[in-house]
């Protein structure tokens, strides 16, 4: 029916007569000036998988409310973004990411980006810290300092923080299975310098779900380890106001291969995970709720991006208000960090990922994001030089001060097509809800393989559509450059580091009183296993010197160590 | 010369599955392992490879994560495979392709061709081939290209490559 040879006829002799004609609705548009024959391509879809429509138009809102979707900035739903002001009152935070070799060198890092006009610092630490191992464990070997910093003592944090005024620089800091001992260093240092903790402003990512779900860094098995997520809740909420004891993260998981779908589902519901372990020790929602953060991975779709950051505040005030029945507004309010997508960047010709970035740093913005990274043009090859983490912060800067996006709140609410897309992304993310809710939550889920697998379909759903020329990477399967020799200077790693720094942990080790050490050790094993929150012991642990591999040594003989299922 | 006793029902399951290529071929599936070394998850890659391995008729052995040289090594043995696939982003490839091939060495075992794949420089991936690590695949490099190469490269047991 549509589009018959007819219809066109009669409507190209209508325009010639009347130029000034217009379609009389959206429907009408399609089927007499549209032309499908004329489209490049069979389908159109996002990265995701999601088919894009050539045109919304207004009847399709028709159904809509625009208190129920929209709302104004600031106000329930919070589709519009989680303050009134937006951009026009505060900039998001420009938190770039960073950590390599030994605590002095990732100081030196952080004080440079400072001086450099970064506005709060981002931690990096190396594999072994991040899977609960000391430098001189045979773990460790060949990893010490090598994708970020390694610390495993309260002598390296101090290093690490050296000259930084914790009470004026908020720190993010990306640790998870062992975050708890890395948190304990941070208060402890804090109260070494007579700072109060509910001064010390920061975050901590600590979301062990999605380590079982896609980054795969985990010490524990999923139960006791989301007991010491909700410990670190609870001490923060009374102990740290100001601090973010849980970002809870879709970046891993996106970056793992989901859609933005899936990534926004599964991210939502650890987050739901979380507050109901919180409810079931008797903490009240409004107590911890306003302290729950998110992490969001930026791809390159740049509407199904922008449709995910406003459908995921959406979303969450829903379950906050009618799920969890919280009552206060800041529990309402999803705020974010983002960070640009990793995967989506490319080894071949390298300078064109500064490109790639911008693109996602702006879709970041229109979302709506409280806090950004953006990836280095060279992360493909090596850790990024100085020179390639300037352009990266220089390319936020030049979005909030020259493109002039920033002046107005949320200019993208309203348009047929940003708001067709958010519905759908969060009705698509909904069925994932409801399925997870079917299987009892995400423990269960995460038991059965749910999650990983279907991370693992979609990635190799895309890595097949980008081999078959349905989905294009600019230099890699199209304008591919012939005989390319990539030419641009890479960080260079000290080979010496690791070395030292396992003689330096040995050697601190064998410095501390064993018998006060050994005290603590068996503090935190009582701990552990009569269920009281670990922090409290944790922090006089690591304030007398016990190390990050002994804490998690701890953990390993009382709760016993995940092995991973190896699916796919 | 490494050796262990097939298991017969899982042959016949795969002649079946795969059918009538394997029988005119008369030829056993290639039996690959894909191994995850170190502490690095980062496994949307090695799962990739599994499936498209998995996919173009092979038999594929995934060793999930975190696994030392060793185990890895170990694995290859007990499950009587062709060749060991790696992946490795993490930057500890120079220490775990070189510890990987010694303990092939000494298990008489330097039958099973090692490759791999990650973010590894081009003057390492000089290097390591080398050693005796038959090929590198870096970033951007396609499923077709590693299983075609991997056909080419690695016999199955006892009988010649093609190329």
């Amino acid at each position: 029916m549509a589009d018959t040879p007819a219809k066109k006829t009669e409507q190209k002799r209508k325009q010639k007569a009347d130029p000034g004609r217009q379609s009389p609705s959206t429907a009408d548009w399609h089927t007499t000036a549209y032309s499908v024959q004329k489209e490049r391509l069979a389908e159109y879809s996002t990265i995701g998988n999601l088919s894009v429509p050539a045109l919304v138009g207004p009847e399709q809102r028709d159904h809509w409310s625009f208190e129920e979707k929209l709302g104004y900035p600031g106000e329930f739903p919070f589709t519009r973004g989680p303050q009134a002001s937006m951009y026009r009152g505060r900039l998001w935070t420009m938190r770039q990411f960073a950590g390599f070799g030994s605590p002095r060198d990732t100081n030196e890092r952080f004080r440079y980006l400072l001086s450099q006009g970064q506005m709060g610092l981002s931690t990096a630490f190396d594999m072994p810290t991040l899977m609960g191992y000391d430098p001189d464990s045979e773990y460790s070997l060949g990893e010490v300092g090598r994708e970020g910093v390694s610390v495993s003592c309260i002598d390296d944090m101090e290093v690490l923080f050296d000259g930084i005024e914790l009470d004026k620089v908020t720190t993010s800091m990306t640790v998870n299975c062992s975050a708890a001992p890395i948190l304990a260093m941070y208060f402890a240092i804090g109260r070494r310098r007579g700072i109060s903790w509910h001064e010390m402003g920061g975050t901590i990512q600590n979301d062990i779900l999605k380590e079982y779900i896609a980054q795969k860094e985990w010490i524990c098995p999923p139960e006791p380890a989301v007991r010491i997520v909700c410990d670190m809740i609870e001490f923060c909420t009374a102990e740290a106001r100001r601090f973010h004891p849980v970002s809870i993260s879709g970046y891993h998981i996106r970056e793992a291969g989901a859609t933005a779908v899936q990534e926004l589902a599964f991210t939502l519901y650890d987050g739901i995970t979380y507050v109901e372990e919180c409810l079931k020790r008797g903490m009240a929602i409004d107590s911890f709720a306003p302290r729950l953060s998110f992490f969001w991975d930026v791809h390159n779709d740049f509407f199904e991006e922008i449709a995910k950051f406003r459908a995921a505040r959406r979303m969450w005030a829903y379950f906050m208000r009618d799920r969890f029945h919280a009552s206060d507004v800041r529990s309402y309010k999803l705020r974010t960090h983002a960070q640009t997508a990793g995967v989506s960047l490319t080894a071949q010709q390298p300078v064109n990922n500064v490109a790639r970035v911008a693109l996602q740093a702006l879709a970041a913005v229109l979302g709506g994001t409280q806090s950004l990274h953006t990836n280095s043009m060279d992360e493909t090859l090596s850790l990024p030089t100085a020179e390639a983490v300037t352009i990266a912060l220089r390319t936020q800067q030049i979005i909030a001060e020259e493109s002039g996006v920033v002046n107005t709140v949320d200019p993208l609410a309203g348009s047929y097509f940003i708001e067709e897309m958010t519905d759908r992304v969060e009705e698509e993310a909904m069925a994932y809800i409801r399925q997870l809710d079917d299987m009892g939550g995400m423990l269960k889920a995460i038991d059965i393989g749910f999650p990983q697998k279907e991370i693992a379909e979609s990635a190799y759903t895309f890595q097949q559509q980008v081999e078959r020329g349905e989905k294009t990477i600019v230099g890699v399967n199209k304008f591919v450059a012939e005989d390319e020799v990539v030419d641009i200077p890479l960080h260079e790693m000290d080979n010496a580091m690791e070395q030292e720094r396992v003689d330096w942990i040995k050697k601190y080790k064998a410095s501390r009183s064993q018998e006060t050490v050994h005290k603590h050790h068996e503090a935190l094993r009582d701990a552990c296993k009569n269920g009281s929150n670990i922090m409290p012991v944790l922090i006089e642990a690591v304030d007398d010197g016990v190390t990050l591999g002994e804490v998690s040594d701890i953990y390993r003989e009382v709760f016993g160590v995940y092995r991973d299922p190896g699916m796919f | 010369m490494h050796s262990s006793v097939r298991d017969v029902s899982g042959v016949s399951a795969v002649i079946t599955q795969y059918g009538r290529k394997l029988v005119t071929e008369s030829k056993p599936p290639l039996r690959i392992l894909v191994g995850k070394p170190g502490l690095d998850g980062h496994d949307r890659g090695a799962k990739i490879i599994a499936r498209a391995l998995r996919d173009a008729g092979m038999e594929v052995i995934y060793t999930g994560l975190h696994q030392t040289p060793d185990m890895i090594v170990r694995s290859a043995i007990q499950e009587d495979v062709d060749a060991i696939g790696l992946s490795i982003l993490s930057g500890a490839h120079m220490g775990i392709f070189p510890a990987i091939l010694e303990l092939l060495g000494k298990q008489d075992a330097m039958d099973i061709i090692v490759f791999g794949g990650g973010i590894i420089p081009d003057s390492d991936i000089e290097t390591l081939q080398k050693k005796g690590v038959k090929k590198i695949f870096t970033p951007g490099a396609s499923t077709v290209e590693i299983v075609d190469w991997v056909k080419s490269n690695v016999s199955g047991r006892g009988i010649p490559a093609s190329e």
